[in-house]
């Protein structure tokens, strides 16, 4: 029973990893609970957004993870 | 042909794509294309951007579609680049066809409005051995509500 978090930009770094498990439920106030420190703070930060299995929230603090879910922290994107 | 979107880890060719493309409407008006390539500037030494599998290529074919139905345009390529380039190197390549020449031009700009600053990439560059990531800028969001 799991979630698979995965960092996405600069998060990578923050988190010294590309992906990380977390145990399912997963909730918005499990998901802070769940990553402390200069980690928390960015995914807090209005542009942070978060998409479950490739599907974006339109509110973040709304997230519902279930057992098999992929959560990705998206930070601002800089492409093209 | 559309639509064809490319989300490439290697090294391309934009005239590779841009022949068989423009070969694959035969009564267009006009074909217009863009070709985004890493700057030579200071001292970067490489870029790399970094994509997520399960969102940046379907973002980039939803952009297709809306750029080709905003524009009434008979077919549009998008080749972007992912992974480490180098100075020189292509990163993004769009090409318009339409009937007329100013909805190809527009669809470009949109098209390159939107990759810029609104598709699933994350950028980074190398200068003296040390990667920083590249913020976004207050300019992107500004070329983005040029469209709104």
């Amino acid at each position: 029973m799991s979630v698979r978090l995965v960092f996405l930009g600069k998060l990578a770094d923050l988190a010294g990893t590309g992906e990380r498990e977390l145990p399912a439920p997963l909730d918005w106030a499990g998901l802070n609970a769940a990553l402390p420190g200069p980690l928390g703070e960015a995914l807090r930060q209005d542009r942070t957004r978060i998409a479950v299995n490739g599907l974006l929230l339109a509110d973040k603090t709304t997230l519902h993870a279930k057992d098999g879910d992929e959560v990705a922290l998206l930070p601002p994107v800089s492409g093209g | 042909m559309a639509r064809a979107v490319d989300l490439l880890t290697r090294p391309f060719n934009p005239g590779e794509f841009v022949g068989p493309f423009t070969n694959a409407h035969p009564g267009l008006g006009g074909v217009c294309t863009f070709v985004g390539e890493v700057r030579p500037d200071d001292d970067v030494q490489a870029l790399e951007l970094l994509h997520y599998e399960a969102m940046t290529l379907a973002g980039m074919e939803d952009l297709a579609d809306r750029t080709i139905a905003r524009f009434g345009l008979m077919g549009l390529l998008i080749v972007h680049r992912a992974g480490v380039m180098h100075p020189g190197e292509p990163i993004v390549l769009v090409s318009a066809a339409a009937r007329h020449r100013r909805e190809a031009i527009q669809a470009v700009d949109f098209a390159m409005d939107h990759l810029k600053s609104d598709s699933w990439f994350w950028k980074r560059e190398l200068r003296g051995g040390v990667w920083s990531w590249i913020e976004p800028r207050p300019q992107d969001h500004a070329d983005l509500s040029r469209w709104d």
